[in-house]
């Protein structure tokens, strides 16, 4: 089985004050499986936001390599790299001044797509995400937060990316609207066979939702691998913690 | 789409400049005399078939001097004491030859005297003289008991009255009083003796004497036509008709027609030249109208490319540098530091660069715009929601797509804005403008201010004010037009 995602002895460091640079990510060796959903859990400032950004290129690594696709990350055309992997965050980020319709096509418009195809595409989004045709040419502000981030994930899916990276992207959606959407998502990944990587502090959903888990505490890696195996032999007291309070 | 519509805006303000031919440009000062001459060599000209431009107004000595030896006008008039004093700074008396010799050298040339001496001047009413027998200033040693009032600035001036009393060896106690407040007194009988200017329109309407220089302490302010010295051969010699044609009394009459007459400075010269033979009779229509949309389209000329160029740099200095934070300070400091410069100042300052006229007065206009634009424009960039900038990072825009797609369209209502402030701030300070030539809403208003006429005064300030709303309003629909997104975003908010 392929990775979509390697990380290879990965160091970062930020320099936060007077204290001179705090390292965020420390030795992180990590390999994600192709097809399925990877949740690093952890509070914040554990790091796992930074790794995320490594995953896409918006941070560069100070030690170690990472790797997606078993390709090194180009060191050109960077744009062209990171549109290849959807990318949806908390609170959707959706451009205020564009239509939800406008947020979704954006990218597919700057490709070039043929209007036709971007029209079967977002159709297809649209009705995989469970929102109405009447969205469209609504602006982001007149729906509610659970809405704004189908919108979000209809706009990381437009161009059919093989990655999909998720920053706490349903923590602020009320819980029985966030059911909705767990299932809606995990119906389109098992559609389009993307594979993701999601970011989240809540144990709950990175279960619910993960075919892998990644335990990340003060930017080391605590404990990896199917969510089964970290359920039943957590191997750090951290996780017997995490497991304990949030399941 | 949106981006264009202001595109267009900014293209219809600069689309209403054009240039302009050649023809001969004659000034004046922005006080009534100087406007009365300044029509008197204007119409003698255009009696002759030439071409002429009035650059009526201009703020001072200074300008009018600049503007002359920069070829930015052809003609005014100057008195010889200010030539001599102002604009050479001599110490010594100098004849009208001397004179003529020294200005040479910045292709200026006098002409001959026109005849009258406006120059300081010591008067009483007639039954004052009669009653004391008073001749010259010398009589007032010997005179008793008489109320001495000055203005201000001649009793402090040192050829003013301390250098007249210690000529003439007069003792009388003087009190200081505003001018124009002055004659009414001096007319009620409540004072005596004043200081007066030997020309002004009052003397002759309350038929006061002037006490005789005999010792010839006040220097003379002859008014002579001060012309660069590639005005065409022709138009010389049409000036050189005006040679010692208007004395004293003549000035002191076509003064008092425009203050007290209340008719207009062209029809006043007119009626004079056509007394001496040398122009027709012409109809002088008060043309309320026509000067309105002159005077309202130069204004808007000048805001608009004023305005227009405030908005390509501000705008793009904006986007060039709001990245690095030490460098958007830097610009905002630097355009905050100019709008500190008092208007006044700021267009006086631009003469030795840009001469006078329309070009210093754009300038300094678009520097006052830019600071609105500026500070609006990279205070929007740097404090957009930096979760949208991680997005459109993240999810592969360039930093071009990001700048079109993101920064500026989220930006564009401070943007506006910023823009709205400039113009309405533009619209009022073009009216400064007129100090310096450029022309506008300013005219009349400087002219209202030289003869204290209201009506004068609000023809420049009313259509000025209704300018800036009507500029309100059309940011307003443009804003409308433009962002109906954010519109409703304020609205569902």
């Amino acid at each position: 089985m392929t990775n979509c995602v390697e990380f290879r002895g990965v160091d970062k460091s930020f320099v936060f004050g007077p204290d001179g640079p705090k390292k965020v990510l420390d030795g992180i060796e990590l390999r994600f499986p192709e097809g399925i959903t990877t949740a690093v859990v952890g509070e914040s400032g554990s790091g796992k936001t930074t790794l995320l950004q490594l995953i896409n290129a918006v941070l560069e690594p100070d030690a170690g390599e990472v790797r997606v696709f078993d390709e090194p990350i180009p060191d050109q055309h960077r744009e062209k790299f990171r549109r290849r992997i959807g990318y949806s965050v908390q609170g959707a980020g959706l451009f205020p001044h564009m239509t939800n319709r406008d947020n979704v096509v954006l990218l597919a418009k700057l490709e070039g797509w043929i209007d036709d195809l971007i029209e079967e595409r977002y159709q297809v989004l649209l009705a995989e995400m469970g929102l109405a045709m009447d969205v469209s040419n609504r602006y982001p502000r007149e729906l509610s937060g659970g809405q704004q981030q189908r919108v979000g994930l209809c706009r990381a899916l437009m161009l059919r990316p093989r990655l999909l990276l998720l920053d706490e992207p349903f923590s602020a959606v009320d819980p029985i609207t966030r059911i909705g959407i767990y299932e809606r998502f995990q119906a389109v990944q098992d559609h389009e066979g993307v594979s993701a990587v999601l970011v989240t502090h809540d144990m709950r959903e990175a279960v619910r939702l993960a075919g892998n888990l990644v335990i990340l505490r003060e930017g080391k890696v605590l404990q990896h691998g199917p969510p089964q195996d970290v359920l039943n032999a957590p191997a750090h007291e951290y996780v017997e913690m995490l497991v304990k309070e949030h399941l | 789409m949106r981006c264009n519509s202001t595109l267009f805006l900014v293209m219809l303000f600069a689309s209403t400049y054009s240039a302009a031919s050649e023809p001969i440009k004659v000034a004046s000062k922005n006080f009534g005399e100087s406007y009365i001459l300044g029509e008197l060599t204007a119409q003698l000209l255009e009696q002759d078939g030439f071409d002429v431009e009035r650059r009526f107004g201009l703020g001072g000595t200074l300008i009018c001097y600049e503007a002359l030896a920069s070829g930015e006008i052809d003609l005014y008039v100057e008195y010889t004491g200010t030539i001599e004093q102002a604009i050479l700074k001599l110490t010594e008396r100098a004849s009208i030859a001397e004179l003529n010799e020294r200005i040479a050298e910045k292709g200026i040339r006098l002409l001959e005297p026109l005849g009258f001496n406006n120059t300081y001047a010591i008067v009483v009413t007639r039954d004052v003289a009669e009653r004391n027998g008073l001749h010259t200033v010398g009589d007032l040693a010997t005179a008793r008991d008489l109320k001495v009032v000055l203005s201000h600035e001649f009793l402090e001036r040192e050829d003013g009255w301390p250098g007249l009393a210690a000529a003439y060896g007069l003792s009388s106690q003087v009190v200081g009083m505003e001018h124009g407040l002055a004659y009414q007194a001096l007319n009620d009988g409540e004072i005596d003796v004043m200081d007066a200017y030997s020309t002004d329109g009052e003397l002759k309407r309350y038929d006061l004497t002037i006490l005789d220089d005999d010792k010839g302490f006040f220097p003379e302010y002859l008014a002579v036509p001060l012309i660069r010295k590639d005005l065409p051969a022709r138009a010389v010699a049409v000036l050189r008709q005006l040679a010692g044609i208007l004395d004293d009394p003549g000035m002191q009459a076509m003064n008092a027609e425009v203050v007290f007459g209340k008719r207009s400075f062209a029809d006043v010269a007119n009626e004079f030249l056509v007394n001496k033979g040398l122009a027709d009779e012409r109809l002088i229509v008060d043309a309320i109208w026509p000067n309105l949309v002159r005077n309202t389209l130069q204004h808007l000329k000048l805001t608009g490319i004023a305005l227009a160029a405030a908005i390509l740099v501000g705008v793009f200095a904006s986007l060039a540098v709001f990245r690095i934070a030490a460098l958007s300070r830097a610009l905002i400091y630097f355009s905050g530091l100019l709008q500190t410069v008092p208007s006044i100042a700021l267009l006086a300052l631009m003469i030795p660069f840009f001469g006078i006229g329309m070009y210093p007065a754009i300038v300094a206009l678009f520097l006052y715009s830019l600071l609105p634009i500026l500070r609006n424009t990279i205070t929007a960039l740097t404090t957009l929601d930096p979760t949208l900038i991680r997005v459109a990072t993240a999810m592969g825009l360039s930093n071009r797509e990001q700048l079109r797609y993101v920064y500026i369209p989220l930006s564009l209502p401070s943007m506006l804005a910023g823009i709205r402030t400039a113009a309405v701030i533009s619209i009022g300070t073009a009216t400064l403008a007129a100090f310096i030539g450029a022309g506008g809403l300013g005219d009349p208003i400087v002219t209202g201010l030289a003869l204290n006429d209201v009506g004068l005064i609000l023809q420049g300030a009313v259509p000025a004010a209704l300018l800036a709303i009507i500029t309100e309003l059309i940011f307003e629909l443009i804003e409308r037009l433009v962002l109906p997104g954010h519109l409703r975003v304020e609205a569902a908010g």
